[in-house]
């Protein structure tokens, strides 16, 4: 895990007291829901903030703690802001006979963040994933949900690039 | 009611028939590209958008489906183009790109002209053309789990009931449910998650438990790394699991059922969660399935990314909604599982094998396979490996004959390492073991473990000590906390191994690795635990050497280990006039040198290969060194005028 959590912003704020008070409609008051709920709430508020588990647990009439065991032990679960757009680096036997750790160095390197930090400007966020199932593309890197196969240090450059040109233009259009 | 059964069942399938030759309408050619995620990372849905627009407004009416992984992986995205009528069988175009996709459509689909060029083969055994089955590692095969993947559509329950789909549970449910589990016992179809647990038998005893209400689970939660058969199935053929988890509720009297797909696979869990609502549709799930008094429904259960929860014990405390922490067994699951209630937890190849069974017979299917374990197995290639993707072949086959033979062997002209079978639980067995007939029990003697099936091929260039770390870190971070000789045990033995990994441990850390290796097996609860050591115990048996290299020589036989080794330019290769190394460098660690070589400077190399891959294959003057007391001086700069 990394540093305690930033401060929740309003707008987060905002999405997380209509998760709560929508729960009702949606889910059950029983203890197996737990881990959709929190699925779902992370789906909706893009992280699990404090204070959604502690909604969460008053909805469930369960210890605050239980809540907190249950996403801290599951890699799905985040106590991070998500940057806009999230880098997930495959680290599969595969990608790892392929160089899958020299990808996540570059990862690191480019974006100056350790695995599971989000960049300052709330931009990228960098994890690993355990394997995607692609292990023909080794190494890999999912990108918002694409999987990029075949990644190498300059591909990660590339990407980069990519998404700074897609910045640019659109500040010059606005 | 066994008529009433087997008219509704006709019906549905006059129904679905007749629908899926609307859609296809006799004449009209078709075109498919496979677009699981195997596909789509490799492009497919590039080239699909291309076919769309190259069609264009007016021939909106061909059809275009998007059909799933047909374990060609090697040669994605993969693009079938069928012209019924036509001269020419359906044929398979491999290495599609967008571009090549619009010629195909204009010179095949509009035209004449099949643009055998980029033709992989043809679907069926025909004159004209070689097709799929003519390759010389379909000999081999025997496609019996994977039969429909990458051949019908995924979306699309019509499809599968047009093919027969389905026909195995309406027979299924005409005969007793006894005589269902009888059929599966003698076929001797043993769970296919790993284990190896007679499916038959673990039926039985759920069907045997008294209780009012029961369970089915079938276990998608394909953690190893390296596995992805699982997840063809899912994005391929979900029909034919769902089949397979009827049948199986209905011969094990269970009421509800899930499936639990790993979040990691968000399109299985979008394919799966489209075919179970079409069941649904169609009368296959819910109440009174076709006609008959039983009634049974599945849901989707998303596990949240933890390598324990394949476990079934953890499984089940994560669909609890608690942390996935595996308990003793017995109670097994089958007695005492899902909220207290008898529970089966099938894998999917296992589920998805048993509509053939019922279909095709008992028999049929003993006389797959070897005696002790019949039926066939599904691996899935990668790694160090030319034809990378998936493959069946039935028990019994040689690890050579997969690896070879079907896999293509090892490109690049290099050397066959070791292959990484069964994943974290598994082990690394070297060429010596290669002539094993695959079964359950001759990898366990073997020191591996058939897991799921996961195959990772290693060349000359990995370490094993290396590979032997990997997995131990893995595991280490997936260890759930439980049992302390699990928790504590593979930290250590992680520690020690990134010692020798970094050259400062003492030859006596083997020892004290291989004892602590066979304490953890001895005292973890879990599978996890218990077979957390397997990739350090067959590498220190198979290659001892290299751990003893590292220790004794500081040297990385594969010039891997990231402390041990070094990039270095040779002088004699490398073209001064040539650049491609220092414009490529992703950290500028690349100089020219007093005589106008290029040199890297140690300090700032991250060691990434970039420069090996740049390097023009005509100098290849770029190599690297292990021990590092090997490695040259460095020159100087070249002086500025």
């Amino acid at each position: 895990m990394t540093d305690f959590p930033p401060e929740i912003t309003k707008e987060e704020m905002g999405k997380v007291s209509l998760f709560l008070s929508n729960i009702n409609s949606t889910f059950s008051k029983e203890r197996s829901n737990l881990i959709p709920i929190l699925q779902e709430a992370q789906n909706r508020i893009g992280y699990l903030p404090h204070e959604a588990m502690l909604g969460i647990a008053e909805f469930l009439d369960i210890p605050d703690i239980d809540v907190y065991s249950v996403v801290t032990f599951y890699n799905q679960f985040r106590l991070n802001p998500p940057g806009k757009h999230s880098i997930r680096v495959c680290m599969g036997t595969a990608c790892h006979v392929g160089g899958g750790t020299v990808i996540m160095d570059a990862w690191k390197r480019r974006l100056g963040i350790d695995k599971r930090q989000t960049t300052p400007d709330r931009e990228f966020d960098l994890d690993t994933v355990a394997c995607v199932g692609c292990c023909a593309m080794a190494p890999v890197t999912v990108i918002d949900e694409e999987v990029q196969g075949k990644i190498s240090p300059t591909r990660v450059d590339g990407i980069l690039l990519g998404y700074q040109i897609e910045r640019k233009k659109e500040s010059q259009s606005s | 009611m066994s008529s009433e059964i087997a008219s509704a069942y006709q019906q549905l399938k006059e129904t679905s028939q007749s629908r899926w030759t609307d859609l296809i309408q006799g004449d009209k050619p078709v075109i498919m590209v496979g677009t699981a995620t195997c596909g789509r990372a490799a492009g497919a849905l590039d080239v699909l958008e291309s076919i769309r627009k190259t069609l264009g407004d007016d021939h909106q009416d061909i059809p275009v489906l998007e059909v799933g992984c047909i374990g060609h992986c090697y040669a994605e995205p993969l693009v079938i183009i069928a012209k019924p009528g036509g001269e020419y069988p359906p044929l398979l175009y491999g290495y599609v790109t967008p571009e090549i996709a619009q010629l195909l459509v204009r010179d095949y689909v509009f035209g004449e002209d099949p643009s055998l060029e980029f033709l992989l083969g043809a679907m069926e055994t025909n004159e004209l053309l070689p097709s799929m089955n003519d390759l010389p590692r379909s000999t081999y095969e025997h496609y019996i789990i994977l039969e429909n993947c990458g051949r019908i559509d995924p979306d699309n329950i019509d499809h599968y009931i047009a093919t027969g789909g389905y026909g195995a549970l309406a027979k299924s449910l005409q005969m007793q449910p006894e005589n269902v589990v009888e059929e599966i016992k003698k076929s001797g179809l043993r769970g296919r998650g790993g284990a190896g647990f007679s499916t038959g038998a673990k039926w039985q005893i759920c069907r045997d438990s008294e209780s009012d209400y029961k369970y089915i689970i079938c276990n998608a939660d394909e953690g190893d790394p390296g596995a992805f058969m699982d997840r063809a199935i899912l994005e391929s053929d979900p029909h034919s699991l769902i089949e397979g988890i009827v049948i199986a509720a209905y011969a094990a009297g269970t009421q509800e059922g899930y499936v639990y797909i790993r979040a990691e696979y968000p399109l299985a869990v979008q394919r799966v969660t489209k075919a179970i609502e079409q069941a649904r549709q169609s009368n296959l799930l819910g109440d009174n399935i076709v006609g008959s008094n039983f009634s049974f429904d599945i849901s989707v259960f998303q596990g949240s990314g933890a390598f324990v929860c394949g476990e079934e014990t953890a499984l089940i405390a994560s669909i609890e909604g608690r942390a996935g922490m595996p308990h003793h067994r017995p109670p097994f699951p089958a007695v005492n599982g899902l909220h207290g209630k008898p529970t089966i937890i099938n894998n999917v190849k296992t589920l998805a094998s048993v509509p053939r069974i019922i279909d095709r017979g008992a028999d049929w299917f003993s006389g797959i396979g070897l005696n002790a374990t019949k039926g066939t197995t599904v691996f899935a290639l990668a790694g160090k490996i030319t034809n990378t993707g998936l493959t069946e072949v039935p028990m019994g086959t040689t690890l050579r004959d997969v690896i070879f033979e079907i896999g293509g062997g090892i490109p690049e002209g290099r050397q066959f390492k070791a292959v990484q079978i069964g994943g974290p639980s598994g082990g690394c067995l070297p060429e010596s073991a290669l002539d094993l007939p695959i079964d359950f029990d001759s990898l366990r003697d073997a020191g591996a473990m058939m897991g799921s099936g996961g195959m990772v091929i290693l060349n000359e260039d990995d370490c094993m000590v290396d590979v032997a770390r990997y997995f131990l870190e893995f595991t280490q971070n997936e260890s759930c906390g439980k049992c302390t000789v699990c928790r504590l045990g593979t930290k250590q033995m992680l520690n020690m191994l990134d010692d020798i990994t970094k050259g400062e441990a003492k030859l006596e850390d083997l020892v004290t690795l291989e004892q602590l290796a066979h304490d953890i097996k001895a005292g973890s609860l879990c599978n996890l635990g218990k077979t957390a050591p397997n990739p350090v115990l067959t590498t220190l048996r198979y290659f001892r050497d290299e751990y003893e290299a590292h220790i004794h020589d500081k040297h990385c036989p594969a010039r891997r280990c990231y402390n041990l080794m070094a990039y270095y330019i040779l002088p004699e290769k490398c073209q001064r006039s040539c650049d491609a190394c220092v414009g490529t460098c992703t950290v500028e660690a690349i100089y020219q040198g007093k005589t106008g070589i290029k040199v890297i400077d140690q300090d700032k190399c991250v060691k990434c290969n970039t420069c090996v891959e740049a390097c023009p294959p005509q100098y290849n003057a770029i190599t690297r060194i292990s021990p590092l007391s090997e490695l040259p001086e460095a020159m100087p700069p070249m002086e500025k005028k």
